[in-house]
């Protein structure tokens, strides 16, 4: 057992840090800093160097382009990209839909698409959620029908973050509607560009737009664009929510976070000094460190299980909510930390706690989650 | 960075589960809890013919040149069985004071002695108004020739009445709650001057307040080692190991607790169905999942941290998730239990208790959040600018 950085892994280090500070123009830095929304451009500009350096999929296969790093090297590149304020990676292609193409879709839809996401020709989007079934993903009524060599596919699919950068969407649609509802379903790969799919945004209430509803009337879809069998969707979701429960933990992007806060408080005057210099306020803070760096070692403690095993297991619902709950901690200290300015919408603050709202519902709320623990590793 | 155990240290891990299995069953454990010493100088023995009682202490001083990790398993299967016997005050904390301070060789006799099992040690630096702070000093030793006379009064010594020496933290300068001007001392127990007042503490072992009335030693009880620098390090192996046992008291409360769950019956139905509940025991899980990545950071931050503040600050880290987690988990296993948790009979509130006492062993919540804030360098790693937070992009 030792916690402390070979050699090897500090001189891997020293490679990406230097690669991120030279990569990352400076404006880029700066709005990630600050926290202001890129443009599709400059997250695409972000990839392609990401890419140009074999370094835009550290987690597939060699073959397909993964650059076979051991988990210790992948948690040293995400900590790296974060200290650096390299932008987010946008998870839907490159760690969600990838995986799922690596591990259920043909030979044909890998040599296809997963060069697509690399050199980012296609910006991804997720459809699952739909007005009428959230937590019960499984009682989903987007339907595809069988007309030939297409499915014809009707419905609509809803919350799906940046569907408006996006040309394509990957979908659960009902294939089966005779069969139980988890066997009726299918995984299908949706081109945005089709006939019949329209786009809605949706405003939160921190007044972002970065969800939006996608309607699908009568869209024609080849048959290739299935993954996997028909009616094995069920089972490509779920491999791919234990995927994005580890994304969304974003243990580096809490660092960030936790960065950003303590810069804001740093610039808060009260009396004499800084809220940051407070105690109490310094204690907040402290406690939601700590409580990061306990979820960091968890992490890496259920990466390296994973890698001695296969794919993230029930682990990843823990990591998500424990994540997520420390978002929001930070993101709540945000407001508290601006005090009367907080009032102001130009202030910012306070769209920060209201849009961190959002972490212990999506990918599966922090309620779904605790129901696998207790069913999985609990046995309740 | 490698969380796997060499095969030495999951044969003392699996030796160390196993005696207490065999030796720490609730009904026994009880008995030994009421017993003169409080615990068994047969297990003690045992101990020592194990090798457990130098297992984290260095070679040249009799010990078995272990890491903190071996420490952290015996610490963790202790946790599992609440074990009585004297291991953090006389190995950890009396045994570490002297291996890391001591320059005479009648001090490593007396480790050694100790290893072998034929001494028992124990460290006295808390005083009745210092709370948690090591600093908090006011225990003098006025010179007199070549003896050191020592007046003053320390609370919460871990088994004082059965110890043959304490480590006393002195006052050797002028000003009280200097940090310099700390020394540490061993005495011997039986010095004239002491008077002990000996009690059982809320989790079942033993501790004294110790009065010391003008005790007479020789200058050569005095360790070397500056006294606070030696006293700090000292603690921060204490609170690994109390965060280690921590876990395995944790780990404990959480498995009896959901194994209630499946086996009570109420409604027709067994507990563990209702959602309430159920969610309850998955932020037991939790809280003691992110405990146990404490305990880990927490032993392997006292050889590799950087510097004394990492290790410090690293160290209160640990203090503080894994009292909040265990306050949390011991709770919950009351609440999820019912009234059989509130029980004497039953085993679930003693883990509870041993707990609560972890919770205000080396310093509670509040001291370890003050102290880690005092070593945080507060100025943030990026200036921006003082308009405010700019609109959130943040997206999954």
């Amino acid at each position: 057992m030792d916690l402390s950085f070979s050699p090897q892994e500090q001189a891997f280090r020293a490679e990406v840090r230097s690669f991120v500070e030279s990569a990352i123009p400076d404006d880029i830095r700066r709005k990630t800093q600050t926290g202001e929304a890129l443009t599709k451009d400059e997250y695409v500009a972000w990839q392609r160097a990401l890419n140009g350096r074999g370094w835009m999929a550290p987690g597939w296969p060699v073959e397909f382009g993964g650059t076979g790093w051991t988990v210790v090297q992948r948690h040293i590149f995400e900590e790296e990209l974060a200290l650096g304020w390299a932008p987010r990676q946008i998870p839907f292609g490159v760690s969600m839909v990838a995986p799922v193409i690596i591990h259920f879709g043909n030979a044909a839809q890998k040599a296809h698409y997963l060069p697509r996401i690399l050199d980012s020709t296609d910006w991804w989007c997720q459809g699952y959620s739909e007005p009428g079934s959230g937590s019960d993903l499984a009682s989903l009524s987007t339907r595809a029908v069988r007309d030939g060599d297409h499915y014809v596919v009707s419905g609509a699919k809803t919350w799906i973050t940046l569907a408006q950068f996006a040309n394509m969407i990957f979908c659960l649609v009902r294939t089966d509607p005779a069969a139980k509802k988890q066997e009726g379903i299918s995984f299908l790969l949706i081109d945005m560009t089709s006939p019949g799919v329209s786009v809605r945004p949706i405003v939160t209430i921190d007044g972002g737009r970065e969800i939006n509803e996608v309607f699908f009337d009568e869209v024609r879809v080849p048959v290739e664009n299935l993954v996997g069998r028909e009616g094995q969707g069920w089972t490509a979701a779920k491999f791919l929510l234990e995927y994005e429960r580890n994304g969304t933990a974003g243990v580096a992007g809490s660092g960030q976070l936790l960065d950003r806060l303590k810069a804001f408080a740093a610039h808060q005057r009260s009396g004499a000094t800084t809220l940051l210099e407070q105690p109490d306020f310094a204690q907040k803070v402290a406690s939601v460190e700590i409580e990061l760096t306990a979820l960091s070692y968890a992490q890496l403690r259920a990466l390296a299980a994973e890698s001695a095993g296969s794919s993230p297991g029930p682990e990843s619902s823990f990591i998500k909510i424990t994540g997520t709950e420390i978002q929001q901690k930070i993101t709540e200290l945000m407001l508290e930390a601006a005090a009367y300015g907080g009032l102001a919408p130009s202030n910012g603050s306070a769209a920060w706690y209201f849009n961190f709202r959002k972490v212990s519902i999506y990918a599966g709320s922090n309620e779904i989650q605790r129901n696998i623990i207790a069913k999985r590793i609990l046995g309740l | 960075m490698d969380f796997s155990l060499t095969q030495e240290q999951t044969l003392i891990r699996d030796s160390a589960l196993r005696f207490v299995a065999d030796e720490y069953g609730f009904a026994a454990r009880t008995a030994l809890a009421q017993s003169t010493d409080g615990f068994s100088r047969e297990h003690w023995k045992t101990f020592a013919e194990l090798g457990w009682l130098g297992i984290g202490l260095p070679e040249e001083r009799g010990g078995f040149a272990g890491t903190p990790v071996e420490t952290m398993l015996l610490m963790e299967a202790f946790g599992t069985g609440l074990v009585l016997e004297p291991f953090v005050a006389s190995v950890v904390l009396g045994g570490g004071a002297l291996a890391h301070g001591a320059s005479s060789s009648e001090h490593f006799d007396l480790l050694r002695a100790m290893v072998e099992g034929d001494v028992l040690l124990t460290l006295a630096y808390a005083e009745p108004d210092g709370r948690f702070d090591p600093a908090a000093v006011v225990t003098r030793a006025r010179s007199d020739g070549a003896d050191l006379v020592i007046t003053g009064k320390k609370v919460a010594v871990p088994f004082g009445a059965a110890a043959d020496h304490f480590v006393v933290s002195l006052r050797t300068g002028d000003s009280n709650g200097d940090s310099k001007g700390i020394a540490l001392a061993v005495i011997d127990a039986r010095s004239g001057g002491i008077a002990r007042n000996d009690y059982t503490t809320i989790d079942g072992l033993r501790a004294s307040d110790i009065t010391f009335d003008g005790v007479r030693v020789p200058r050569a009880a005095l360790l070397d080692a500056p006294g606070l620098e030696l006293l700090e390090r000292v603690l921060d192996d204490g609170i690994a190991a109390i965060c280690a046992e921590a876990v395995g008291v944790m780990a404990t409360m959480q498995r009896v607790t959901v194994d209630y769950l499946k086996t009570r019956k109420q409604f027709g139905v067994s507990i563990g169905s209702f959602q309430a509940l159920q969610h309850r025991a998955v932020d037991m899980l939790i809280q003691l999942e992110l405990a146990r990545s404490m305990e880990i950071f927490a032993a392997m931050m006292l050889r590799s941290a950087g510097s004394t503040a990492e290790r410090r600050r690293a160290l209160s880290a640990a203090k503080v998730q894994v009292s909040r987690s265990g306050r949390y988990v011991g709770q919950q296993a009351i609440q999820l239990h019912g009234a059989i948790g509130m029980t004497d009979e039953y085993m679930v509130g003693h883990y509870f208790k041993r707990m609560s006492a972890i919770e205000l062993s080396f310093g509670d919540v509040d001291y370890h959040l003050k102290r880690y804030v005092a070593l945080t360098d507060a100025r943030p790693r990026v200036d921006l600018p003082s308009a405010g937070m700019t609109q959130t992009a943040e997206i999954l």
